[in-house]
């Protein structure tokens, strides 16, 4: 699980840290889905538990992570959802998908092109 | 149980989902009076809950009467009541001044609006550390909203930056709330402080990891150094209501390192006692210092209004991160000071901008200013305030951080950093009034600015000197929380006290 949750995180990181748009989404779901998983073992995993206490029931598994997974992951949604709306609005409006808003490769092409 | 304590979320909430439902059927007018009358009912929570908790009782909230560790619980107390005043003092100006063009861009501004008030209120008013994190999603998706409102080329970049930034702190904070839960199990801040007081001492590694995550997420709402790059660009790109209003968010992020270091790490947190405040008085004098620069360097007035909230910032969390309760209330007083000082500025800069032609609000020499004597009036005012000279309330701000600083081993270091600072954004502003109002080159189409248009400005300009002239009163009030948040104690008894089964209305 821990190994899951860090080769995530680094395939994350390192995504966001692309100068692209796109890699840049995808290392935000990444690191969504890897906190997701940390949130979930942070209640200690326990397998074939309900989780609820009932009578009769000896074992039982922590339910809050559970519902506090439930919101990231409904709140990373729609996050991901605006940010690829924001981004497909910035390749409108800045004619290519840098974070920065610039090209460095692209220059001397764009400039030929306007001309 | 009081019901007035939710009265502050309810409100932004239902009137922002009617504005939203009823964007396309209501006239403009009739949206701008309802948005504006939902700010003067919080205006009147605000001062009511304010009657109610002076005395330095803590109204809590339980919802759905669920007792308080496992349910979920909102807290007023004085600290939480000063910032929702504060904030709906300010936005009451800023909407003011988007009644006069901004909010005609797109249907979707004061549903917005409301929403990003929803969010603030409910930040100041929860008692709940993941709480906190998702009414900070609320005001951040609806600032992104704002920030982006109007469009523009320069808006949708700064937008996308400071989306991801923020997406990649929510991450973060996440992170921290899940280590905070695996440790001690609770995520009530009135529980946490009392189990991470129990703590023992082999779990100080983790324990420190869950704090210092924290600390990074707040320091990137309250744009810290190094974290503070997002911030510049952001605020002088979006339009100058908006920006006004997020005078306030980066003092979200003080307010709540202001809680947390008070209530979870303060004098009787036993392993982690002590552990934020060793960090911020640093990073706050790097931040006034770096912020200072920035605003010297600035080429565009908007610019270089945001590099002084990043100058004001570093004051108020070196001011909280002194620990005493005179740095703290000396901290809460610049807070209020700050915010409306700094919104002030982005109204006065883009009335400036409105009639400036086409140099904008770059710093050039540029056509003469129609209205010169009153802009000018207005700039050297709000100049006065933020860069804290005599005679206004940012020269008792400052003089209140630097009394407090003198108890302080090392103030030496703070008194000039801090005097360093201000001497640094007096340079800078001298500089840009100077050559906004006398270095005149070159005629240009210059509008003239509508009647009613300084009103907003001279609104927060006159909250300003209110709070010169109740400078007394409002310094005791601030002690008074001061005091309330250093013995944390009365906050904790209030959250977790056995609520009784019988539903009192």
């Amino acid at each position: 699980m821990s190994l899951i949750i860090g080769v995530l995180t680094a395939g994350g990181v390192y995504l966001l840290l692309r100068a692209r748009t796109f890699s840049v989404v995808l290392g935000l779901a990444l690191l969504t889905y890897a906190v997701n998983l940390f949130l979930f073992a942070s209640g200690r995993l326990t397998i074939g538990a309900p989780p609820i206490l009932a009578p009769g029931v000896s074992r039982s598994t922590d339910p809050l992570p559970q519902a506090l997974v439930l919101t990231a992951i409904v709140i990373s949604f729609a996050m991901t959802a605006f940010v690829i709306m924001l981004a497909l609005r910035a390749r409108a409006e800045l004619g290519n998908d840098h974070v920065d808003g610039r090209d460095p490769d692209d220059v001397r092409n764009r400039e030929g092109s306007e001309a | 149980m009081n019901h007035l304590v939710i009265a502050p979320l309810l409100l932004p909430l239902l009137v922002g989902t009617l504005l939203l439902v009823s964007r396309r059927t209501l006239s403009l007018a009739a949206r701008r009076s309802l948005s504006l009358a939902a700010i003067f009912g919080q205006i009147l929570f605000a001062i009511e809950l304010g009657f109610l908790v002076g005395d330095g009782t803590i109204l809590t909230y339980h919802l759905g009467h669920w007792p308080a560790p496992w349910g979920i619980v909102l807290v007023a107390d004085r600290l939480a009541v000063w910032m929702l005043l504060v904030t709906s003092l300010l936005a009451g100006c800023a909407l003011l001044h988007a009644m006069h063009g901004t909010d005609q861009c797109s249907r979707h501004f004061h549903p917005l609006f409301q929403l990003q008030l929803f969010g603030l209120n409910g930040a100041f008013l929860t008692g709940d550390l993941f709480n906190l994190f998702v009414f900070f999603e609320i005001l951040l998706l609806a600032s992104y909203g704002l920030l982006v409102h109007g469009g523009g080329a320069a808006r949708v970049r700064a937008g996308l930056q400071f989306v991801v930034i923020n997406l990649v702190g929510s991450t973060l904070f996440l992170f921290a709330a899940g280590a905070f839960y695996g440790l001690v199990g609770t995520l009530n801040l009135a529980d946490l402080a009392l189990k991470v007081a129990r703590l023992p001492p082999e779990a100080l590694g983790p324990a420190q990891v869950a704090a210092l995550l924290l600390l990074v997420v707040f320091a990137l709402k309250a744009a810290l150094v190094p974290l503070h790059l997002w911030l510049p660009s952001a605020y002088a790109a979006t339009s100058a209501p908006v920006a006004a209003l997020f005078a306030i968010m980066t003092k979200v992020g003080a307010y709540a390192l202001l809680r947390v270091e008070t209530l979870m790490f303060g004098k009787q947190a036993g392993i982690l006692a002590g552990l934020y405040t060793t960090w911020l008085l640093p990073l706050g004098l790097l931040t006034l210092v770096l912020g200072a620069l920035g605003a010297l360097a600035a080429t565009e007035l908007r610019l270089q209004v945001a590099y002084l909230v990043v100058v004001s910032v570093g004051l108020l969390i070196s001011a909280f991160g002194l620990g005493t309760a005179d740095g703290i209330a000396a901290g809460l007083y610049y807070l209020v000071h700050t915010t409306f000082a700094t919104a002030a500025f982005f109204l006065v800069a883009d009335l400036i901008l409105r009639t400036r032609g086409w140099a904008a609000d770059r710093l050039v020499p540029g056509p003469a200013l129609p209205n010169a004597g009153l802009l000018g009036g207005l700039f050297f005012v709000t100049a006065l305030l933020v860069a804290g000279l005599p005679p206004l309330s940012g020269f008792v701000g400052k003089v209140l951080i630097l009394r407090a600083a003198l108890e302080q081993p090392v103030w030496p270091w703070i008194l000039g950093v801090v005097l360093i600072g201000g001497l640094l954004g007096l340079i800078a502003l001298a500089r840009s009034g100077s050559l906004l109002f006398f270095n005149v080159r070159g005629g240009g189409a210059s509008a003239h600015l509508e009647a009613g248009a300084t009103l907003p400005t001279l609104g927060l300009l006159s909250l300003c000197l209110a709070l010169l002239i109740g400078s007394g009163p409002v310094f005791d009030l601030a002690r008074a929380t001061a005091d309330q948040l250093l013995d944390p104690s009365d906050y904790i008894h209030a959250v977790l006290r056995p609520i009784g089964t019988g539903f009192e209305p």
